[in-house]
């Protein structure tokens, strides 16, 4: 075969292990009943592939016939360590592993096999830092150096997290299924919470350098799609749009030089229509159901903003409205918080400076730097420049990410002496 | 597979659960298949450590550790894996003032060679 023939071959190879291989991986997990086996498969099927295709051609099914390599090798391969561990001890096993294994079916098992992994990676009896980490690397099939990367933890701590995890789920027997109807809503919740965790790694400012962070975003809305597209909940929905609202404003929330630009100061023609529309499109979908999820409020005000032309033509009401449904769903005080925000837009920096203090006052607010920063803002509007000074400064002195900081000295310089 | 349930009560709430509800929940386990054994336990002042270090026994008062809720009691049950082994243990009654600790058991241990041994014994 010619070069160039056989470099078009394992380019195709390099482009379905980027595209299937942890769809390949989650059923091997399934056909084979173990994390490492099926890693081993994978691997196997891989090197069997850029043995054989070269010569024959791809096969007409190549993630099928990937996935059956896989399984041989790997049912091949206990078959061998048996033989030499108890001789002629316990033929039968094999045998019945190769038996049990069902026959490959159509594309919908296959997603349902990426749906099993998700929810087993996710499953409540794992620590939730093990849950996050797990589901980034059998999930989305990240390395555990990326991981520690993002998360600024040493590897070796994130590859323990990992081991551990799957010993308990190989040592308590948690099933690779996709949990029952009635079980169903409890787990989710506990899936989407991972796929929001790990949005937000890489959409805020918290760690990491930035293309690391942008590739977490982008594996979460992926997971965040799959998701939709088999287990259709509204607040699977509500998530991904929230996520996808979030993320058309990506490029526009900061400087070249990574100075912080707030929302009403954002370049919206900048911000990506395309996300937007689709966001907003699940948005409507979310809240036709008769009691909408924190997710698909939260994804709902990310709309109003999304689509309003600017700051000041922004339907205020309306998110204060949103707000005060996502209190009574979810009251938390960071929430409240962010309600003050909206009402002094909407009425102005007293309204909202009265309801901030009120919430500073049950002392649930303290030590978080951001209702210091909102009490500075309301001030700094209000004319009240002595207050303000305080806040920014106290402000200041609680918030870690370099450029948050930057932008509150920014604004504390900027006071009128 | 084998899970054990452990019920954990703090000591205000050791007979909230009534001891009827604590049988009927028994024989609902025992009538789906579910039970192998259980049984209440006295609190925990009753408890007795038994540690061995350098071959001494050592034998100290009291639970093993520190905590507020005191192991009550447990159920030995058979489930098909965690989940169901979790949607079970939540339906013994001092759940709902305790927790339930579920551990899967697991198998000693022994070589082949041993266990020939010792049931020849």
């Amino acid at each position: 075969m010619p070069a160039a023939e056989i470099a078009r071959v394992s380019t195709q190879i390099d482009q379905i292990y980027r595209k299937d291989s942890r769809r390949i991986f989650a059923t091997l997990i399934r056909l084979l009943g173990d994390f490492e086996r099926a890693e081993e498969g994978l691997h196997e099927a891989f090197r069997a592939a850029m043995e054989k295709w070269p010569a024959e051609g791809l096969p007409q099914n190549p993630v099928a016939w990937l996935v059956s390599a896989g399984r041989f090798k790997s049912i091949d391969k206990q078959r061998r360590d048996q033989r030499f561990e108890h001789l002629e001890d316990r033929p039968d096993v094999a045998e019945s592993l190769a038996d049990q294994a069902p026959a490959l079916d159509e594309k919908e098992e296959l997603e349902d096999d990426r749906l099993r992994l998700i929810f087993t990676c996710c499953h409540p009896a794992l620590a939730s830092d093990a849950q996050v980490a797990l589901t980034l690397r059998e999930v989305c099939g990240l390395a555990t150096e990326e991981i520690a990367a993002a998360f600024l933890t040493p590897a070796p701590t994130i590859a323990q997290r990992i081991v551990r995890a799957k010993s308990k789920i190989r040592d308590a027997n948690i099933p690779y299924q996709v949990p029952a109807r009635d079980e169903l809503p409890e787990r989710l919740d506990s899936v989407l919470r991972v796929v929001y965790l790990v949005f937000n790694e890489g959409y805020s400012a918290s760690s990491g350098d930035s293309a690391t962070r942008a590739d977490l975003s982008g594996e979460a809305i992926r997971i965040g799609r799959l998701i939709v597209e088999l287990i259709p909940e509204p607040e699977a929905r509500g998530l991904l749009a929230l996520m996808l609202l979030h993320e058309s404003r990506r490029e526009t929330r900061a400087t070249p030089d990574g100075e912080l630009i707030l929302l009403d100061e954002q370049d919206r023609s900048r911000w990506n229509r395309a996300l937007i529309a689709e966001g907003v499109a699940l948005v409507r979908t979310a809240f036709e159901t008769q009691l909408p999820g924190p997710y698909a409020i939260q994804a709902a005000i990310a709309a109003v903003h999304a689509e309003a032309p600017s700051a000041a033509d922004t339907d205020w009401s309306e998110i204060v409205g949103l707000y005060d449904l996502l209190l009574r769903i979810t009251p938390s005080p960071v929430v409240a918080l962010n309600r003050t925000v909206a009402l002094a837009m909407r009425v102005g920096p007293e309204a909202g400076l009265a309801a901030l203090d009120d919430l500073l006052g049950e002392g649930v607010l303290d030590g978080y730097q951001l209702a210091y920063a909102a009490r500075a803002d309301f001030c700094r509007r209000l004319g009240r420049h002595v207050e303000a000074r305080e806040a920014y400064q106290r402000a200041i002195k609680l918030t870690v990410q370099t450029p948050a900081r930057r932008f509150l000295e920014k604004r504390l310089a900027a006071l009128p002496e | 597979m084998k899970y054990l349930c452990l019920v954990y009560l703090s000591p205000e709430e050791w007979n909230s659960a009534p001891d009827e509800a604590c049988m009927a929940c028994g024989d609902e386990l025992r009538a789906s298949g579910h039970f192998i054994t259980g049984t209440p336990l006295h609190p925990a002042h009753t408890a007795t450590t038994v540690r061995v270090r350098n071959g001494r026994v050592s034998v100290t008062d009291g639970p093993f550790a520190e905590t507020k809720e005191q192991l009550a009691g447990f159920y030995l049950i058979d489930a098909r894996d965690l989940n169901e082994a979790i949607q079970l243990a939540s339906k013994i009654p001092p759940a709902q003032f305790g927790s339930i600790e579920v551990r899967p058991t697991r198998e000693l241990m022994v070589s082949p060679q041993h266990a020939a041994a010792a049931a020849a014994r």
